[in-house]
């Protein structure tokens, strides 16, 4: 089985694993953080999304062999030095998560959707760039709100 | 999945090399298709060759008649391409509509042209703007390229290395999407270069992505939408599922050809 | 109001460790040891197994056993149960067929579990199961419940030959054929309710692990309802006393109804634990959860109004068949039937109601309780009616609901609910105000310009809620009792500990809950925690559904603190040195009437465990108290929503311009909270309005079991909500809440289609409205519009 490394969360890791093993695997099950979730078979929900060399991916579709190297966020490494980070603290303040299970990923979308469009985010653009997560609780009224709040505070 | 053996190569020729001597081997591209088809045990290839780190794969080139797109850059890439944006906004405009921002961030070109799924964006922009897909063998027009669902000219262990596009006096790309999968459940690309006016149609032929004919007479007569006016597509030939019928489809092709040639550039 | 008490906005105590990644869901938890389980599921809608060769699988590496029905019959261990009877016209009880955890000499829909594979690896398990091998001989399929109805169809269960597990009714027949007989108008309705897939985002997933030295079995299980699970699975299946049997739902990823029942998957691996000795895990992949998950809805029903010539209704007759499946899931037989009948009363004075069901077996997914539960398709019927009779006779629909809304309370309707207080018109003059409904036609004009179809569509909707008393939904077929228990344990320093039987998977429970206890003890609500969802702390409780937890839930944590503050009033007199007549407790301080002795909560706490003032003879020490609360009646919440919407008719693509919601809970605890929990509702109703439909095909393949084929809605198909309230107190709680979890997913899809049929100017539309039907309806209205 072949030896993976990786950055995660800004800590060297590194696992035997089977090559078939997804990236959201190596985080669950070889590294314990089960903040990254599975919601579908098809790539389609975005319960798994991380971040991998800075941008927003799909966790359980992509090889763990296939990222040696990659420089990995998750869920769990967003909050700096104890400290919530902005979207996160956003989340809470506008209600936008009930159950949780979506939010991990709907988190770390809306953080990659700031980082490529910035901090004022039309209502209308935030709805089309979440196209791949799915939310079953909240009907994403107060998502939407959580990540126009969020890209705001992430402006400083 | 099923187990296989993984394998890195770091440019395209060991890639084809190394595909060419292993059994039952497959390239792994972005893995946006292969994957979910592997986990859901529906593909079980012996051997993955992974393709990520073979850099000659990757980018775009803007030369004065054509464009040139390595198989391995990502949707997001092409989206997002300032050159590509002023030579054919059509098709960077298309790459930002296939799937969502994760999808775009891992996807490529090649890999959306090899599956050829009928139901793909690629396709479309290929035949309408009459692309030519190279590969470690040779060069395919697009025409000879796309063979059926899921099916192209390419061979066991031939690997698109990039696609040239002809860069056209106008083109357009509208797609309606299937309400679940956001593929296309009609996507129509339309391009104009010279007097000569190429509309190709994905996600609702029977077998794959196809010229619709008379839309293509309609606007050689001239290009306005205007032209298509009353132009009604045969039903025959087009898909029917649970998500539209081969009469919804064929209205939907003009719909969706009306709004590409309103928004060409 | 304090800042974190009752009716304020806080925010949720839950979230930290859901935005850090740090919640504990049921596949988070693994146990030492574990092994896998994989099950083997029917490909086949209906079949006879012949035989089951497993011995290939069990040579695979890793695999530790595969186990079939034999082996549960051979372990005697029970089928799974429908804890509601339901009783037809003629008195005879409904028919039940069997329902193993693994098939027993048959499968009945595409998902049928089959056999069970325990190995090391879930890969290992997956493997194996592959190489099970089958004989089944393929039997014919029959998913249309006309087509199942008729004679000759394939028969599901033998003990129901005509597939059909009763024929129920409610209402007085005689006096609703005497209505329609003296009607001026009649509005008929031929409807179909969709058939939907819960699609909780965290698939079900279950761990059981059984301890030899014990001799007890503990279920991590993602479950709405611990201790019914653990009920049924000791008292029905069998597998081992209730003190032997420790169930533990963790954080639940949303439920919505589907992960109330008790299923095979989770029976299966807590008995297995114990045949292969280790802990047996399995987590549903998504196709699984479309499968087998129990479904919702899927009515064929005929409805008919009686109108007198002032336009008043003089009665409603319904005629319904509902699709309950393969096989009758744990409450599948009360949805169409009593929580379906007693609302078509809607918000509506209606004399006189008969309605009939039937329910019948199809070789399709069992269907069960899916959020809104029998009330949704209500209230579809009654609104749809509503509507199109306002369409036929030429009145304003809001005028015409206006004019037989019900205005006295109590009100008795024809079909058991006694409605106890509301302000039906409150609710929809508030709504109509901030719809901007009477501009709606000017708005439309402008989209006509534009060549889009523009239609406005109102649904007042009514629920009930709580499911109580317990004596009177016993008197009507349920097998348990619908009551809440909770206990309050006081610390010494002062902290507080509720446990409640009630169960959170999503509706904020560790916040609202803890905002009452805040309120009525004084203390910081951080200095507050909620225990729920483990059967070995809380002691018996009934679960999260019907949005009962605030109306049942609450109350009973109200009459548990009732018992503290008696109790703690005696301890506070003993400091005082008073009596405790004397003693008045506010803002968390007991003082001494008419003095300014006082002493604070926290102290009073203390001293009651250190117990040095007063004699244990006197007083027992401690300060924990418990209740069980039973409900004096439904709750019965109401309100109005507003869908406006525009269509494109050359695409048939529908865009919901507006959406209004005034609706009436009651007291409210956090109207943040409340507020999420009807937009999700709202979402979910226009899922099932413009996106979602379970489609089986004939020979029972489900052609929409992943998110290729079932459209979820997701954020660019659904507006933002314009969400108000209006209130009126509920009597028959001490809160005075009525209950907020299901309300949009019941108001929504009338709203939707009324305002579908509005702009397309006639009836024929199908849910789900998809562009696609929307295209095709579209047709005859651009055909009309052409004509004129
Ligand atoms: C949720 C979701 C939504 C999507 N939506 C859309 C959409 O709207 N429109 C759309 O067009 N697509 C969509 N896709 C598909 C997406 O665009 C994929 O990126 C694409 O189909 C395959 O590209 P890939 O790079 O991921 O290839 P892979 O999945 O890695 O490979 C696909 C196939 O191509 C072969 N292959 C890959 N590269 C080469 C090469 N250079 N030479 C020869 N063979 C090669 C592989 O062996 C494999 O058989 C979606 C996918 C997902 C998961
Ligand atoms: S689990 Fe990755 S997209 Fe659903
Ligand atoms: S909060 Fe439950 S799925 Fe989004």
């Amino acid at each position: 089985m072949p030896v993976v490394s990786m950055t995660v969360n800004g800590k060297a890791v590194s696992a035997d694993v089977d090559p078939r093993t997804l990236l959201v695997q190596y985080l669950r099950e070889n590294l314990r953080l089960t903040g990254t979730h599975v919601g579908c078979d098809t790539s389609q929900c975005g319960a798994c999304v991380v971040h991998v060399n800075g941008a927003a991916i799909k966790s359980c579709t992509a090889l763990a062999v296939a990222l040696e190297g990659a420089n990995v966020t998750t869920i769990e490494g967003l909050a700096q030095g104890g400290k919530l980070h902005p979207m996160q603290e956003a989340f809470r303040e506008n209600h936008g998560l009930q159950c949780g299970f979506c939010t991990p990923g709907m988190i770390m979308s809306a953080v990659d959707i700031v980082n490529r469009k910035g901090n004022k985010l039309e209502e209308k653009l935030i709805r089309e760039e979440l196209e791949g997560n799915i939310c079953r609780c909240t009907g994403y009224h107060n998502i939407v709100k959580a990540i126009s709040a969020g890209a705001e505070a992430m402006g400083g | 999945m099923y187990p296989f053996t993984y394998h890195q190569p770091e440019n395209a020729r060991k890639a084809a090399t190394v595909a060419g001597k292993l059994e039952d081997a497959k390239f792994l591209a972005g893995g946006m298709t292969l994957l979910p088809t592997m986990k859901q045990r529906l593909a079980s290839p012996a051997n993955l060759v992974d393709l990520a780190k073979c850099d000659d794969l990757r980018g775009i080139e803007v030369a004065a008649r054509s464009v040139t797109i390595g198989a391995m850059t990502r949707h997001v890439d092409v989206a997002n391409s300032k050159e590509l944006q002023e030579a054919i906004p059509a098709l960077a405009d298309l790459a930002g509509m296939i799937g969502d921002p994760a999808v775009r961030n891992r996807g490529t070109i090649g890999g959306s042209l090899a599956n050829n799924d009928p139901a793909a964006d690629y396709p479309a922009a290929a035949l309408a703007l009459g692309a030519t897909i190279v590969t470690n063998k040779r060069k395919i027009e697009a025409e000879q390229y796309f063979t059926g669902l899921f099916e192209t000219a390419l061979e066991d262990g031939e690997v698109i290395t990039k696609v040239v596009f002809p860069i056209p006096a106008k083109a357009g790309y509208e797609k309606f999407r299937n309400p679940a999968s956001r593929y296309a459940i009609v996507g129509v690309f339309v391009a104009k270069k010279g007097s000569e006016v190429r509309v190709a149609v994905t996600g609702a032929g029977s077998s794959g992505v196809f010229r619709a004919t008379k839309i293509e007479a309609a606007l050689t007569a001239k290009f306005s939408s205007k032209s298509l006016e009353g132009v009604k597509m045969p039903a025959e030939g087009l898909n029917s599922d649970i998500h539209a019928d081969a009469e919804y489809r064929a209205h939907l092709i003009t719909v969706m050809a009306k709004r590409a040639t309103d928004k060409a550039k | 109001m304090s800042m974190s008490g009752i009716g304020a906005p806080v925010r949720r105590k839950e979230d930290f460790r859901f935005i850090t990644g740090k919640g504990h869901y049921t596949d988070d938890i693994n146990r030492p040891g574990q092994a896998h389980a994989v099950f083997l599921r029917s490909p086949h809608a209906h079949a006879t197994i012949n035989r089951i060769d497993a011995s290939a699988a069990l040579k695979m590496p890793g695999v530790l056993a595969v186990f079939t029905g034999d082996d549960l019959a051979a372990d005697k261990v029970g089928g799974l149960i429908c804890g509601w009877m339901i009783h037809s016209k003629d008195g005879s009880p409904m028919k039940a067929g069997a329902h193993p955890a693994l098939a027993q000499g048959k499968v009945r829909y595409v998902g049928d579990h089959v056999a069970v594979v325990i190995a090391d690896t879930y890969a290992q398990a997956r493997e194996a199961a592959e190489k099970i091998v089958v004989d089944y001989t393929v039997l014919p399929a029959v998913t249309d419940m006309n087509a199942a109805v008729k004679p000759g169809a394939p028969v599901v269960h033998d003990v129901a030959s005509d597939n059909t597990v009763y024929n129920w009714h409610l209402g007085d027949k005689a006096a609703t054929d005497a209505a329609f007989a003296k009607a001026k108008h009649v509005t008929k309705l031929d409807i179909v309710n969709n058939r939907l897939v819960p699609n909780a985002m965290e698939p079900r997933a279950a761990v059981g692990d059984y301890d030899f030295g014990a001799d007890s079995f503990t279920l991590y299980t993602t479950s709405q309802n611990p201790h019914v699970a653990r009920l049924v699975l000791s008292a029905f299946i069998g597998i081992a006393p209730e003190h032997k049997l420790r169930v533990i739902a963790p954080d639940v990823g949303g439920g919505f109804g589907s992960k109330i029942f008790i299923y095979a998957e989770e029976t299966v691996c807590v008995w297995a634990s114990k045949k292969v000795g280790r802990p047996v895990k399995w987590t549903a992949d998504r196709t699984e959860a479309f499968l087998a998950d129990a479904h919702g809805r899927d009515h064929i029903t005929h409805a008919e109004l009686a109108l007198d010539d002032k336009g008043k209704i003089l009665g409603l007759r319904v005629n319904t068949k509902a699709n309950l499946g393969a096989y009758l899931s744990t409450f599948s037989s009360s949805v169409p039937t009593y929580l379906y009948a007693p609302l078509l009363s809607g918000q509506y004075d209606i004399p006189a109601i008969y309605a009939e069901v039937d329910g019948i077996y199809t070789t399709t997914a069992p269907v069960d309780a899916y959020r809104g539960a029998g009330r949704p398709e209500a209230t579809f019927v009654v609104e749809r009616l509503m509507e199109v009779a306002a369409r036929e006779i030429g009145v304003d629909p809001a005028q015409f609901r206006k004019k037989n809304f019900v205005t006295k309370f109590p009100h008795q309707t024809p079909v058991i609910m006694c409605y106890d207080a509301g302000d039906y018109n409150a609710s929809l003059e508030k709504a109509l105000e901030m719809a901007d409904y009477k501009n709606v036609g000017k708005r439309k004009r402008e989209s006509a310009k534009k060549g889009l179809l523009r239609g406005v569509g109102i649904s007042a909707y009514i629920e009930a809620c709580g499911i109580a008393p317990s004596a009177a939904v016993g008197s009507l077929g349920a097998g348990v009792g619908l009551w809440e228990s909770a206990e309050v344990r006081v610390n010494p320093i002062g902290t507080v500990e509720i446990l409640t039987g009630s169960h959170s998977h999503g509706q904020g429970h560790e916040t609202t809950f803890a905002q009452l206890v805040s309120s009525r003890l004084g203390v910081p609500i951080d200095n507050v925690s909620i225990v729920h969802g483990d059967t070995d702390k809380v002691q018996m409780g009934m679960g999260t559904y019907g949005s009962r937890s605030g109306a049942v839930g609450m109350s009973a944590i109200v009459k548990a603190l009732d018992k503290i503050e008696a109790k703690a009033k005696k301890v506070a007199a003993y400091v005082l040195e008073a009596s405790d007549a004397d003693i008045e407790f506010k803002d968390g301080k007991f003082s001494v009437k008419g003095t300014d002795k006082s002493v604070d909560f926290p102290s009073v706490a203390l001293q009651a465990y250190i117990a040095h003032k007063f004699n244990g003879q006197d007083l027992e020490p401690g300060l924990k108290e418990s209740a069980f609360w039973d409900p004096t009646n439904f709750t019965f919440p109401a309100g109005v929503h507003i869908c406006e919407l525009e269509i494109d008719p050359q695409t048939g693509v529908t865009r919901i311009d507006r959406w209004t919601a005034v609706d009436d809970f009651g007291e409210i605890i956090n109207p943040m909270i409340v507020e999420g929990q009807v937009h999700g509702g709202i979402a979910q109703g226009i899922g099932q309005a413009l996106c979602e439909g379970a489609v089986y095909n004939k020979d029972g393949q489900l052609l929409t079991a992943s998110y290729m084929d079932y459209t979820m809605p997701r954020a660019d198909d659904v507006p933002s909500y314009n969400v108000g309230m209006t209130q009126t107190r509920c009597p028959s709680n001490p809160l005075g809440i009525k209950g907020c979890g299901e309300a949009g997913a019941i108001a929504a899809p009338p709203a939707v289609v009324n305002a579908l049929t509005d702009a397309l100017g006639h009836e024929n539309v199908p849910m789900p409205a998809t562009p696609h039907a929307v295209w095709r309806a579209a047709q005859s209205t651009i055909a009309k519009q052409a004509a004129e």
